[in-house]
């Protein structure tokens, strides 16, 4: 898939490269998927938050009454703090979502929206 | 308990401790030092020691007891604390100095011959010190030991380095 | 809904659950191991310290490394592992409503060991919802699974094990830890995690609890205050800490939805979390297919999670046959030992009365059953 590499969000040094008890992983592949509209590299599989939180993205969504930014709160897919709409579905835990190439994650405001197909 | 309270052991709770060697001891060479003051079911540094050295017993909640006449401060204990809480002193090195060694477990481990800032338990800075040894074999299971060289009257203080960030 | 049955079926894949499928398969029955995640090993596969306990039960070996290898006993007795499996629902005597991929099945068992776990609990306090504020254990998964930093300055919260070794682990993985702060006057967790990051310069600020989480659109510092002895905020002791990421780790709580669901009978016991499923000493509550293994009936530790499942896994093969009583009496009595031992010393004590409280309690609720 091709993008605009120099305006892709790239990770930021909050990925852990070097780990004095984790070995290096095996070889991820990299991907693109676009944050309202932005793209940002990803590692195939991983869960979106993942992805979004090393290019240093924390807010994921917008309560519905006061519009305050939501973020990860639990990561293991039980407290719904980090939804946000996935290619068109919305209320999707991004926590336990795994990236795939090409994904839209957009920023959820308030309640999500089912829009019929 | 002075430990539970602030978080770092004091010389009272270590000299009452049962791993904690004597000061004639000390001052002979090389010996373990197993800050270990609290009874929890534990007992790995019992089984790493060739000199039968430590000793914890059926009763797992024991704490270590240093027999300070077998140990030869080899420090093959060190890397197998799960609480990373046992150290080899030398209070002999040389006339000024003595060595610890240490557990350490993060990133950036300085090389042999660098010098490094020597911390004592509530991680303050109190001298520099040069950096001996650095082991991590595959049987350490990604424990470094590493020994330091510092001014003798640091050598009851002093258990660690400065981490250096990335 | 299309209709499954097995054996034994077990909800939960960590170090309980794992357990638990381990000693159940070996003895012959088929099994049926379930977990909501992608991936199993519950909190196993995030501890990347050594753990304590005798070197006979695998002391001084890494947590993820246990989970392997547990994990790989699991596969080569050739237990059904059905992974991103939310078990939903009971139903009837002893069948599950299960959810995967948008399709949902019943599972019917002759026996159930629900191994869920707990979750971590939430503070509530000015500011909590603000992204950058965390459980102690969602930093955890972040750092030690995802190996993506969740900010580079923590502050922590809670003086428990899980705080310790979390804010230990986080300067592993390169993020500075300001402070790790606890409203009680006195460390909660092991004396020689609370060592290590004092050593590493941390310090432990105890009688001192959250105010409030400040920032615009995620955290950017907090508000600490002194508190005295019946938790109360003292005025004037206020101060900021300049943060980006705030780990509460204010211990965990049982997730019993399914216990509650199968009628088994609960008692409220603090000191492991909240309600916890009543169970005899050999894990089978109230409920006669129904077994508990784990934190589920009381956080305590992977160590004692594994040793319960062992148990609960030899009692449900039992049961149904697979193990002649003599033997099961055997392997049963063992787990039953190393359990004790795991409970004893100055933290393990009052773990042990409780579970023998449990325990009493247990057959108080089956002579009122009987009468």
């Amino acid at each position: 898939m091709t993008h605009e590499r120099d305006e892709c969000m790239n990770m930021t040094d909050m990925r852990i490269k070097k780990h004095p008890i984790l070995s290096t992983q095996q070889t991820r592949k990299l991907i693109t998927i676009y944050f309202d509209g932005k793209a940002v590299e990803a590692y195939e599989g991983e869960p979106i938050s993942a992805a979004l939180m090393s290019a240093g993205i924390r807010s994921f969504r917008k309560t519905r009454k006061r519009g305050e930014p939501r973020g990860v709160f639990c990561a293991i897919g039980r407290c719904t703090d980090c939804m946000m709409i996935v290619d068109g579905r919305p209320n999707v835990r991004t926590c336990i979502t795994e990236a795939r190439d090409g994904m839209k994650v957009e920023t959820q405001i308030g309640r999500g929206e089912f829009k019929s197909p | 308990m002075s430990l539970l309270q602030c978080g770092y052991v004091s010389k009272e709770e270590l000299v009452k401790c049962p791993g904690f060697p004597s000061e004639e001891r000390m001052a002979k060479g090389a010996v373990a030092v197993i800050e270990c003051v609290q009874e929890i079911p534990c007992n790995p540094c019992e089984y790493a020691c060739p000199q039968k050295a430590v000793v914890v017993g059926d009763n797992i909640t024991n704490l270590p007891v240093l027999r300070e006449d077998l140990c030869i401060g080899c420090g093959l204990c060190i890397a197998c604390c799960p609480g990373l809480a046992i150290f080899v002193v030398n209070k002999a090195y040389s006339e000024t100095e003595a060595t610890v060694e240490f557990p350490y477990e993060y990133n950036n481990i300085p090389g042999v011959g660098e010098t490094a800032e020597a911390v004592d338990r509530k991680g303050n800075v109190v001298c520099r010190a040069k950096v001996l040894s650095v082991r991590n074999p595959p049987s350490n299971d990604h424990t470094s030991v590493i020994k330091i060289a510092i001014p003798k009257e640091y050598a009851d203080d002093v258990r660690g380095i400065k981490r250096r960030l990335d | 809904m299309k209709k499954l049955e097995t054996d034994i079926a077990i909800v939960g894949a960590g170090p309980a659950g794992l357990s638990a499928a381990i000693h159940a398969a070996k003895s012959g029955a088929r099994v049926t191991l379930i977990d909501e995640n992608r991936l199993p090993g519950g909190q196993l596969f995030k501890q990347i310290h050594k753990f304590f306990g005798s070197k006979e039960h695998l002391a001084g070996i890494r947590g993820f490394d246990i989970g392997t290898q547990l994990l790989k006993e699991v596969e080569a007795l050739g237990v059904d592992v059905m992974l991103g499996t939310l078990a939903f629902g009971v139903f009837g005597a002893n069948s599950l409503g299960l959810v995967t991929d948008q399709r949902s099945y019943e599972l019917t068992a002759k026996r159930i060991i629900l191994a869920a776990g707990g979750q971590e609990n939430y503070l509530a306090f000015a500011g909590s919802t603000l992204p950058g504020v965390m459980g102690a254990g969602a930093a955890q998964t972040i750092i030690n699974i995802s190996r993506v930093r969740p900010g580079k300055k923590a502050v922590m919260v809670g003086s428990g094990n899980v705080g310790l070794i979390v804010a230990y682990q986080l300067m592993q993985a390169g993020v500075e830890v300001a402070a790790l702060i606890e409203a009680a006057p006195h460390i909660g967790g092991y004396g020689v995690h609370a060592a290590k990051i004092s050593r590493a310069g941390v310090p432990i600020i105890t009688s001192h609890t959250i105010l409030s989480a400040n920032g615009k659109d995620s955290l950017e510092s907090v508000t600490i205050t002194g508190v005295d002895c019946a938790f109360q905020p003292i005025a004037g002791t206020e101060r900021q800490i300049e943060c980006d990421t705030l780990c509460l780790a204010v211990g965990l709580n049982p997730m019993t939805e399914l216990a509650w669901m199968a009628g088994c009978k609960f008692e409220y016991v603090a000191l492991f979390g909240g309600h916890v499923p009543l169970h005899d000493e050999n894990m089978k509550t109230s409920v006669d297919a129904f077994y508990v293994a784990g934190d589920i009936c009381g956080v305590e530790e992977a160590s004692t999670a594994m040793e319960e499942g062992h148990l609960a896994g030899i009692a449900a093969a039992e049961s149904l046959g697979f193990i002649e009583k003599e033997k099961a009496s055997r392997m049963k009595a063992e787990a039953r030992e190393k359990l004790n031992m795991l409970r004893t010393g100055y933290f393990g004590q009052k773990r042990a009365d409780f579970k023998k409280h449990m325990l009493e309690s247990f057959a108080c609720v089956c002579k009122e059953n009987r009468t």
